[in-house]
């Protein structure tokens, strides 16, 4: 698309801003008790402002209401949508990135604000208009605008009961999505496996057994951690090891509160922890909350199964 | 009045975390969630729409995911408070066979009108949904 060709395509999709969508449409049905009560089971909602008549009587309100989440739901076209909607101004703006390479779609953001509480009886009605259309923007997903409707929800007082701002992108997408299958298994993320080189091998394979080994030079005893090739007293480079009881106090601890990693705990506390035999060694440590901890705190380890793949020493408080 | 208590805003304080809390992303949650949020487009119900556009399976539809907000909201305060309004930025879809977990905290006191910040971040591809849901509370008696 060169210049003039974006200027003549943002011509045309800024004109559907102000663009109604739906106009004042009431909705199929009243609010009922059936729908709500429905709707608050599958979602295992229990508040009985919606659906304890005798408990709300008492309530400061004096009646139930309905869900505000669900101001929406009420004016919703049914089941013939599976066979397709009716063109209106948001589909035609649709039409139109699309023909242009916006084929990508991702609603970012919805806000609703609610004005006023309904009640069983009450009908709402919905209204809809493009409210804007974002500059040309560049985002992770590709290169595209975003647009936003906005829904004004009235009820049979013309009273606005809220609004909904909904905003979506359209992009050029960078790949086309390919379809996905049955055999796309939703893999549980599991933690970053361990790096097995010449000189650590030995130890992560002792942890899948479920020992902590701790390196010991066999010249002149010193024990080591990680483990490494050489003594850093005695430049030996013969060992074995030892292995340890996991007892342990806290030298220092962190929580990593940020970024979240898939396939570990929220919130993990990593602790630098002196072992009994001397050496130090980075772990986590579980069982307790963050506000608890102080150094010189003892603790005991043990190796666990973390997750499918992982076994590691973690530690607990004593 | 009842066995239901109400939080009011002298109960409550920024930084207040509310109690977490873990849903089970089932078919059955998807697709009777967008039933009952009247959302028949099909990569709702339909395995192989939902393929078509690249997903593995039905995910859920963005009704579903502002009535757990709220609820998770409501959960907290009680049956008195009035929801204002709910502000949610949409991230990655639920998808059955994951987990969410619902996190929230409180991040602004005003009057009796209390902002909480919600996350719903699910097992595999994390952050679902986040964002502000403000509530009233009722005056204190
Ligand atoms: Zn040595």
């Amino acid at each position: 698309m060169n210049e003039q060709e974006q200027k003549a395509f943002e011509d045309e999709i800024y004109a559907f801003v102000g663009k109604v969508v739906y106009p004042t449409t009431p909705a199929p049905d009243d609010i009922n008790e059936t729908m709500i009560r429905q709707w608050s089971e599958i979602l295992g909602e229990t508040n009985p402002a919606y659906l304890d008549a005798d408990w709300a009587a008492n309530s400061s309100r004096g009646h139930t209401i309905s869900p505000p989440a669900m101001m929406y739901v009420w004016g919703q076209e049914g089941f013939q949508v599976t066979k397709g909607r009716a063109p209106n101004a948001m589909s035609t703006l649709v039409e139109t990135f699309n023909r242009h390479g916006f084929t990508g779609v991702l609603g970012t953001n919805v806000k609703q604000d609610y004005m006023k509480e309904s009640c069983i009886g009450d009908n709402i009605s919905v209204h809809m208009v493009i409210d804007n259309i974002s500059e040309r923007k560049t985002t992770a997903r590709g290169t595209g605008y975003f647009f936003e409707t906005l829904s004004t929800f009235t009820d049979q007082h013309d009273d606005v009961v809220g609004t909904q701002r909904f905003k979506v992108l359209k992009f050029i997408p960078q790949e086309q999505p390919a379809a996905a299958s049955d055999t796309d298994a939703l893999a549980v993320p599991t933690r970053i496996p361990s790096p097995r080189g010449h000189d650590n091998k030995w130890w992560w394979d002792a942890c899948d057994e479920g020992k902590v080994l701790i390196q010991r030079c066999k010249s002149c005893h010193t024990l080591r951690h990680p483990p490494r090739p050489m003594c850093g007293e005695c430049q030996s480079m013969e060992w074995d090891s030892i292995e340890s009881t996991l007892d342990g106090e806290v030298m220092s601890y962190t929580c990593l509160r940020h970024p979240v990693i898939p396939g570990y705990p929220k919130d993990p506390i990593c602790a630098v922890i002196k072992l009994a035999e001397g050496t130090h060694f980075v772990a986590n440590l579980v069982g307790c909350e963050y506000e608890d901890l102080r150094i010189g705190m003892k603790v005991k380890g043990k190796v666990e199964q973390v997750d499918e793949k992982t076994m590691l020493p973690q530690f607990y408080p004593v | 009045m009842s066995e239901y208590k109400t939080l009011t805003a002298a109960d409550v304080s920024v930084g207040d975390k509310l109690q977490s809390t873990d849903i089970d992303i089932s078919t059955g949650l998807v697709v009777c969630g967008a039933l009952a949020t009247r959302d028949f487009e099909p990569v709702h119900h339909s395995k192989a729409e939902a393929q078509a556009v690249g997903l593995p399976d039905v995910f859920m539809n963005i009704l579903t995911s502002q009535g757990l907000m709220t609820r998770f909201a409501t959960d907290w305060s009680g049956p008195e408070a009035t929801v204002n309004s709910i502000d949610l930025k949409l991230g990655a879809p639920n998808i059955p066979g994951m987990v969410m977990a619902m996190t929230g905290e409180v991040t602004a006191v005003n009057g009796d009108t209390v902002d909480i910040n919600i996350l719903g971040e699910n097992n595999i591809w994390g952050m679902h949904m986040q964002g502000t849901v403000q509530l009233t509370l009722p005056k204190e008696l």
